[in-house]
């Protein structure tokens, strides 16, 4: 039996994939709001950036769904209890990697602990050795010898396994193009190779193949070694970053999803009205703004610490607590970074509202919040959509900068700030810990940067200045 | 004339790569010989900027030369290196544009702008520079020029900027001058001022004139020979004086039948039907074929070829295939049996719009508390009657505040001062609800048709928005039906119902602007400079459109704008606006023909006729038109009138009536 736990992000995460899926519907038969969209696709590296992009949200969402097991059931026990740990469908998903918990810190693909301890031999006598490790590599009867092939070994059936699946996935995706052109499978499957199709199909299959790589490695390696080895209290490093995924890409979507509401509406209000609608928005922002945000952001945090802490009785599990200041990080940032939008949106609006079509509606007495829902907001989307795009990249490495500082997400949530914080202890021993350092960065980066190449071909598409030009 | 300066053969340009590429430039030759005017005549997007630029090599990036060769004194400029190029950019050809506002750097002051030219291709240093400096901006007749040198562009008005622009072209004295629409963007006033620098520059240093142009008149008052471009190709090349007398390509000749008058006001104006066909594609056939009244099967299969008519002169159609027997009849005259149905005879109707004393002022606020230090008196005092079924002239030049009294009738700026009656009803004391309401009785068609409908809605949604603000038309089924009639109306097919507005022509667009008007029934129509964003042949279709409106459902216009002839055409009454008030009205005969104010007789005489010697004395106005922040003592026109007397410094002049519906405000008058 489980118990599913929604948590407040989990909610707003879905309520976000919701509202993206309602407007993917919307636009599919709206050539004004598909054509820059086709744009966006025909570049090869937003293709591809699109294609880890994806692979990431699935992980993300995979972990948002939650629930408890139950206990097993005691002797005469009428309830079910439900344990106190929250998973979610990942942590299933990932099995032994989370369960197989090492004594201490240990190297990416060691069989024995990092540290030396001191153990009692058979013969009874006290050694300061490496033990071996419990699980990774425990298959192994002679460790030295056999690692290097066991790990080649693995790696080859992970290549060939990838080589079947992308072979699998170009029949399937030719077959469905060639049903779409009125062609033959075969006759696609060659044009799609060559790259002679309008989207960059070929780069797709590519960067899936290479995704499918990572994949069959980790699903033939994880189980079987530590790949980026384990944390202090002997926690897979490798699980910890994966988790770290959805703590990112909460941070980086929910945050826009609240400072939206406030940016739109009251830059819009400020432009259109003018007068002391836009004298009291504009003072609103520049006060905002000439405030430090990490000073008000570590106020606020601060503040919502202490109310958790005073108020246990309002969350059930360790999990529900976290997820709370995960939330109220959002929102503070979400309130600290809607000004700059704001002010874009301010002086789009004032240029939109002397524009003829605004005027004429005036002229046929179309009420005010009609012009501003159906004449401004759709002209303003573009922007929006500009920045929201260039701004999730900021707030993830946002996110990394406040927790190392201290005042970011709970330490209990598994975050690339905490393992950076945390790395910062790591770095000064002796011989160093590098390992957990080096996950964080290579996941974050791999995030980052193909969210700022998507970004950039979202703004080219968008930005009519430089449609005009092409 | 003498030598052969420049010669092109076959030049084709691309825009873009594979088979959708852009040709605008498509196998164009001519010449140009040293001393001469050569005009280049043609509708948007024909090509004429293009192969300007492609002489200079000035592409946009996505563009290239295909083919062909550009000879400068024997030297073939695509053969240079981009090193060669630039010695020949500035210093043997040189180029204004269009826009002056943007032509010039904002943060380098006007000397130094031009300096900078001297110094690259004339060597000057130091005081030589400045003295040559000072010199050329005299010669474009820049007056205290001295001081001038050090001010930037935002202290120059529009007209003056485009003489600095000069003055930055004639700097590398060049062989050659190319001028794409450089009178465009500026009032006929200032626009006779620039030609005549123009003509007297070019006489005094002997340079050849490549001129591009859109205006039969502009190219009439300069040019010695005459091309006309059409969709990347000149169909038609002659000696000026022979173009004007008896032009001889179909579309040339329509052109001119196109061009609104008032002798053409009881008829329809003759119009070519759709507009310049897209050049990302192959033709077969004649590129004008389609619109065309005297194309056969042979013009839409067979490409024409270049026929000689005389010495200079050539055209690029089958008629003239001394080989083929045109299987047309001689041009149809449309003139028999079109005549619009006539206008209700019987004047002095109600005035449906009585507007007095208008005043619209925008206060200048300065400081930290937005302390009102001054107005902007943009309308000062305007009154004005539109009777129904009539058409109402505002003429003016741009700035004199025309565009803001249509704004302030309709009152989509509230008025300061003065009253606008409509049909009874006080409108500006009319608020919220009420005014809303009452909307529907008086729309506004707006100049640009690009801008004047959203983006994002499609065509059907933009109709019925005011029927659905009015909450007239029905329920929906029934709105669609009367947005698939209005479309009919108008000239469009219901299905475009459901397409978006950039899918349509200029003229389309403008078509259903008025279809959005119509939708709510009204009775007046602001027309803001409808057709000046649109080509001859185009604006013909829309004045055509409009007149057979005003006969059908009794509309009444207010018609703004700046081009005298569509005035001739289709106004009953004129007034004429100086710097925010009327200075002269009357019905249009009165005002077109015996002129009284000084500034409506200059306006007139500036507005550059097809007849090249048509004998007429032109009055050539001083200077520019003040700013309305802080307009002259007395007369406002006085600074720039050349009859101005001592009263006139002193006080405004008072209305004088000159007839019955003639009146004008000049101390002059008796």
């Amino acid at each position: 039996m489980i118990k599913p736990v929604l948590l407040w992000t989990d909610a707003l995460v879905f309520l976000l994939v919701a509202v993206i899926v309602a407007f993917v519907l919307y636009a599919r038969h709206r050539e004004h709001l598909r054509t820059p969209w086709r744009e966006v696709l025909r570049s090869r590296l937003a293709m591809a950036s699109l294609v880890v992009l994806a692979a990431y949200v699935l992980t993300g969402l995979l972990d948002s769904v939650h629930f408890r097991k139950a206990l097993p059931v005691k002797n005469g026990q009428q309830e079910i209890q439900y344990s106190g740990e929250v998973l979610s469908l990942f942590d299933l998903l990932m099995g032994p990697v989370r369960t197989q918990v090492e004594k201490s810190y240990s190297a990416p693909f060691a069989v024995r602990l990092y540290t030396r301890e001191a153990v009692i031999g058979p013969d009874g006598v006290q050694r300061r050795i490496y033990p071996r490790l419990r699980y990774g590599g425990r298959h192994l009867a002679d460790p030295d010898r056999e690692r290097g092939p066991d790990i080649a070994r693995r790696a080859t059936l992970a290549a060939a396994e990838t080589a079947a699946a992308a072979l699998l996935i170009l029949w399937l995706s030719s077959w469905r193009l060639a049903r779409r052109h009125a062609e033959t499978p075969r006759r696609m499957a060659r044009q799609l190779l060559r790259g002679d199709l309008d989207l960059p199909w070929r780069t797709a299959l590519a960067t899936v193949s290479l995704l499918l790589l990572l994949l069959f490695m980790l699903y033939n390696l994880a189980g079987a070694y530590h790949v980026f080895g384990t944390d202090k209290v002997g926690q897979d490093v490798l699980y910890q970053t994966l988790k770290s995924i959805r703590t990112g890409l909460v941070i980086g979507t929910l945050t826009t999803l609240i400072m939206l509401p406030f940016a739109i509406a009251l830059g819009m209000m400020a432009g259109y009205f003018r007068g002391w609608v836009d004298d009291i928005i504009q003072y609103l922002y520049t006060t905002l703004n000439s405030i430090p945000g990490v000073l008000l952001i570590a106020a606020a945090v601060l503040m919502m610490q202490v109310y958790i802490a005073n108020h246990p009785e309002l969350f059930e599990t360790m999990t529900e607590r976290a997820d709370m200041r995960l939330l109220f990080l959002c929102l503070i940032l979400g309130i600290t970074s809607w000004t700059g939008l704001c002010r874009l949106l301010r002086g789009e609006s004032l240029k939109l509202r002397e524009l003829e079509y605004v005027q004429a509606a005036t002229a046929f007495g179309v009420a005010r919040a009609t012009i501003l829902i159906r004449h401004l907001l759709p002209n303003l989307m573009h922007l929006v959509l500009i920045a929201v795009v260039i701004d999730f990249s900021g707030l993830v490495l946002a996110e990394a900068v406040l927790s190392y500082v201290g005042v970011g997400v709970d330490p209990t949530t598994l975050s690339w700030g905490n393992m950076i914080n945390r790395a910062r202890l790591e770095m000064a021993r002796e011989p160093m810990v590098w390992w957990s350092l080096l996950a964080a960065f290579v996941f974050m980066f791999g995030l980052v940067l193909s969210a700022n190449l998507f970004s950039d071909a979202v703004r080219d598409a968008f930005d009519p200045r430089l449609r005009q030009r092409q | 004339m003498g030598e052969k300066l420049l010669e092109v053969f076959d030049l084709r340009t691309r825009i873009g790569r594979g088979p959708r590429a852009v040709r605008p430039v498509d196998g164009v030759s001519f010449h140009i010989r040293r001393g001469e005017t050569f005009a280049l005549l043609g509708e948007s997007g024909c090509g004429k900027s293009m192969t300007a630029l492609s002489l200079l090599r000035l592409l946009p990036p996505a563009g290239r030369i295909a083919g062909g060769r550009v000879e400068l004194d024997g030297e073939n400029l695509l053969a240079l290196t981009e090193r060669g190029m630039r010695s020949v950019r500035g210093n043997r050809i040189a180029m204004i544009f269009q826009e002056p506002m943007t032509s010039l750097n904002p943060v380098m002051t006007i000397g130094s702008q031009i300096g900078e030219v001297l110094e690259l291709h004339k060597g000057l240093r130091g005081d030589a520079l400045r003295e040559k400096t000072v010199e050329l901006l005299d010669a474009v007749g820049i007056p205290d020029a001295a001081r001038r040198h050090g001010e930037y562009p935002h202290q120059l008005s529009g007209g003056m900027k485009q003489r600095v622009m000069i003055a930055i072209a004639l700097a590398g004295e060049p062989d050659l001058l190319i001028a794409d629409e450089p009178t465009t963007a500026l009032d006929v006033t200032i626009q006779a001022q620039v030609l005549d620098l123009l003509r007297d520059l070019q006489k005094r240093y002997g340079m050849a004139v490549l001129l591009i142009t859109h205006d039969l008149g502009v190219v009439a008052q300069m040019a010695d020979r005459v091309a006309v471009m059409y969709a990347g190709q000149i169909v038609e090349q002659a000696p000026a004086r022979r173009f004007f007398d008896t032009p001889q390509h179909p579309y040339s000749r329509r052109l001119f039948q196109a061009l609104p008058d008032s002798s053409k006001r009881d008829r329809p104006l003759t119009v070519i039907p759709g507009s310049v066909p897209p050049l990302d594609r192959d033709f077969t056939g004649c590129r004008f074929a389609e619109r065309c009244d005297r194309a056969w099967l042979h013009c839409r299969t067979q490409a024409p070829g270049w026929f000689d008519t005389g010495a200079d002169a050539g055209v690029l159609c089958h008629l003239f295939d001394p080989g083929l027997v045109p299987e047309t009849a001689p041009e149809a005259t449309q003139e028999a049996g079109a005549a619009s149905p006539e206008a209700p005879a019987e004047s002095g109707s109600q005035p449906l719009l009585v507007v007095d004393g208008l005043q619209v002022h925008f206060p200048i606020q300065r400081g930290l508390f937005k302390r009102t230090v001054g107005h902007v008196k943009a309308v000062d005092g305007v009154s004005l009657d539109i009777p129904t079924r009539r058409t109402v002239a505002l003429v003016g030049e741009s700035g004199c505040g025309k565009t803001t009294v249509g704004k302030g009738i309709l009152q989509l700026i509230r008025p300061t001062g003065g009253s606008v009656r409509f049909d009874g009803d006080e409108l500006t004391r009319l608020r919220g609800e009420r005014l809303r309401k009452r909307r529907a009785d008086f729309q506004i068609i707006f100049q640009d048709p690009f801008s004047s409908m959203n983006p994002r809605m499609q065509v059907g949604d933009i109709i019925e928005e005011g029927m659905v603000a009015q909450r007239i038309g029905g329920d929906r089924a029934q709105r669609r039906a009367r947005v698939e009639a209005l479309l009919q109306q108008v000239g469009l097919r219901p299905e475009h119902a459901g397409r978006y507005p950039h899918e349509f022509s200029g003229g389309q667009r403008q078509r259903i602007c008025i279809a959005r008007t119509l939708a709510v029934n009204p009775k007046l129509i602001v027309c803001d400079e409808p057709t000046s964003a649109l080509d001859v042949s185009v604006q013909a279709q829309i004045l055509n459109l409009l007149k057979d409106l005003q006969a059908s459902l009794g509309l009444a216009y207010l018609f703004i704008t700046h081009d005298i002839s569509v005035v001739a055409y289709l106004a009953d009454r004129v007034a004429v606006m100086y710097l925010g008030r009327i200075v002269e009205e009357g019905s249009v005969d009165e005002v077109l023909e015996d002129a009284r104010h000084p500034y409506t007789q200059a306006l007139l005489s500036a507005v550059p006729d097809i007849e090249p010697d048509s004998g007429r004395a032109i009055i050539r106005l001083q200077g520019d038109m003040p700013s309305p922040a802080n307009p002259p003592a007395g007369c406002h026109f006085h600074p720039r009138c050349p009859k101005a007397r001592d009263e006139c410094r002193r006080a405004y002049p008072p209305e004088t009536a000159l007839s019955p519906t003639h009146k004008a405000r000049c101390f002059l008058l008796p």
